[in-house]
């Protein structure tokens, strides 16, 4: 199966407002474009429920993020144990003024501090510098409003829930769980050389592009079958309701701060997440790579190059 | 109509205009997008009941694990001529009154409290912010206050009167009030609290009397207890939410 693009007619028009050494330059372009598309195979990568889920769960998680700062910003610090020892945080985002009275954000990871003005601690709100944890643009709602952040966390948390737990039911089901995510050890044996072509920013072709490679693999099981659940029971654990009813929760993760602190690493290890896999999206190629999330359709390059790249 | 449509574009730029200035702060700021955000409370109390029966006990500590510091957050005196009186003479005349719904209406004094079958727990207050301190606690159990004054069967909500007011203006004082359920209300470790670490209750920390409710977040622990009512519905009670954080946005449900 081979794509086509937009009409021929299209093309020549916007070519004739160029001078025509450009013109000519676009036209060979597009000749390029549309003879690698010719040799190019056409795969049905994700299933419908995968994409309603990934992109129902990439709404989910950005909301929860940004309403996690702002119930976080309530108060900035974080701690080991199973009580809050106010004196020694183990972060914390804190604010001092200057001695020409300009308050500075201050950002204190164990006994070390850091000049974080602008970004943590203390930052800009409606153009006066004001005492908050996170800035107003990284939280939700902006303004500090704990209530509200809350109602966001909650509402989203359900959903976020429900989502994963869909997901996972799919993925065993029709054994994309096993066929595609789980790694193999197999697939680590190319451990090595995947990190290698990783580096080289060499993206497979043909059959290989079919599967995840051991990279991929690890990446999105880990974030769907390790850090998911632990960011939800992290979560849970700071319930004193549920506290009540899974006692043992508090001493798996090391009391309610601790899990506090693992909710926080949690959350920015998805960040970390996030930022890696958009990355990966667009030296892949962006637009092939979000239709394929959104029609499914994945286009792959022959093995052997098609241009002298 | 033309001016119909007029103040329609208006509104719409206005909106649009809102969003743009900062599209995660709009919907916070109208009043049905958090009614759909709140109805998530319901879920999640029904859900954390359905695993957390009545008497499913909050984690309790060893002595060693108290907080060498444990902060006190809201109130810390509630500083009124009332109250000053009664710290003065030691809360000798201080009553804690049980009344609305029940067959035998209370009034017991602080001596009366202490005179009760107690219980004593080492307990962690959880803060809404997201703090902690764990400390220990003595006080009667409300479950055996509840059945001297014998509540009326259409009983369903605890609400506790507070001495703090929260606003400065002499007018309209504002008192600290909250509202357990009877299911909370009758929890082992649901105890009306005298003494802290050992100690009769500071005043920072709700002298002479404050809630205990452990599975429930610190909000819901009102300190210097004055009234307690048995109601049916909170709905006429002030903002009519069940609580003075609760008619502030704080969801009801205070286990999460």
């Amino acid at each position: 199966m081979t794509t086509s693009d937009s009409a021929p007619a299209l093309e020549s028009s916007s070519a004739a407002g160029l001078g025509d050494k450009a013109g000519g330059a676009w036209v060979a372009w597009r000749q390029r474009r549309e003879a690698r598309r010719a040799k190019q195979e056409i795969f049905y990568r994700h299933t419908i429920p995968v994409r309603v889920l990934h992109w129902i769960n990439a709404v989910c998680l950005l909301i929860m993020f940004m309403s996690g700062l702002q119930i976080f910003n309530a108060h900035p610090a974080l701690y080991w144990g199973r009580y809050s020892d106010f004196d020694h945080p183990a972060l914390w985002l804190t604010s001092e003024q200057d001695a020409q009275g300009h308050l500075k954000g201050i950002t204190q990871i164990g006994t070390a501090r850091f000049n974080t003005t602008g970004w943590l601690g203390a930052s800009s709100v409606d153009g006066q510098m004001a005492e908050r944890g996170f800035p107003a643009w990284a939280t939700l709602p902006g303004p500090q409003w704990l209530a509200m952040g809350r109602l966001w966390h909650f509402f989203f948390a359900w959903i976020f829930v429900i989502n994963g737990l869909l997901f996972a039911v799919y993925a065993f089901w029709s054994r994309h769980f096993e066929r595609d995510l789980l790694p193999k050890t197999s697939d680590l044996r190319h451990l090595g050389q995947d990190i290698v072509d990783h580096i080289r920013l060499r993206f497979p072709k043909g059959e290989a592009a079919k599967h995840y490679n051991v990279l991929q693999k690890l990446a999105y099981f880990s974030v769907v079958f390790i850090l998911g659940p632990l960011v939800v029971l992290t979560g849970l654990t700071m319930s004193p309701t549920m506290d009540s009813v899974f006692p043992f929760l508090l001493w798996v993760f090391g009391g309610r701060q601790s899990a506090r602190t693992i909710h926080f690493i949690c959350a920015f290890s998805f960040l970390g997440f996030f930022i890696v896999h958009i990355v990966m999206v667009v030296l892949a190629g962006p637009w092939n790579e979000i239709r394929s999330m959104i029609t499914g359709r994945y286009a792959i390059d022959p093995e052997e190059p098609t241009h002298g790249a | 109509m033309a001016h119909d449509r007029r103040n329609f574009l208006a509104r719409a730029a206005a909106g649009a205009g809102a969003l743009a200035l900062s599209a995660c702060k709009g919907p916070s700021e109208t009043t049905w997008f958090p009614k759909i955000l709140d109805s998530a409370e319901g879920l999640t109390k029904q859900v954390q009941r359905l695993f957390a029966g009545p008497k499913t006990l909050a984690p309790e500590f060893s002595k060693a694990d108290i907080s060498p510091f444990f902060k006190a957050n809201g109130t810390l005196n509630p500083g009124t001529d009332v109250y000053n009186t009664a710290v003065a003479n030691n809360f000798r005349d201080w009553q804690i009154s049980v009344g609305g719904l029940v067959e035998h209406p209370l009034e017991l004094s602080v001596a009366q409290l202490r005179a009760m079958p107690s219980r004593t727990q080492i307990t962690r207050h959880d803060c809404v912010e997201g703090w902690s301190c764990i400390g220990e606690w003595t006080g009667a159990p409300l479950k055996s206050i509840l059945a001297q004054a014998g509540p009326r069967t259409n009983a369903r909500y605890v609400v506790f009167y507070c001495a703090d007011p929260m606003s400065s203006d002499p007018t309209d004082p504002q008192y600290y009030y909250e509202s357990l359920d009877l299911i909370e209300a009758c929890h082992p470790q649901t105890i009306l609290a005298y003494d802290m670490n050992g100690e009769p209750l500071s005043v920072p920390h709700g002298a002479p009397v404050r809630l205990r409710c452990e599975r429930q977040l610190g909000y819901k622990h009102a300190k210097y207890v004055q009234r307690l009512e048995l109601v049916e519905s909170f709905d006429h009670i002030n903002g009519g939410n069940g609580g003075y954080w609760e008619d502030n946005g704080y969801t009801w449900w205070a286990g999460i």
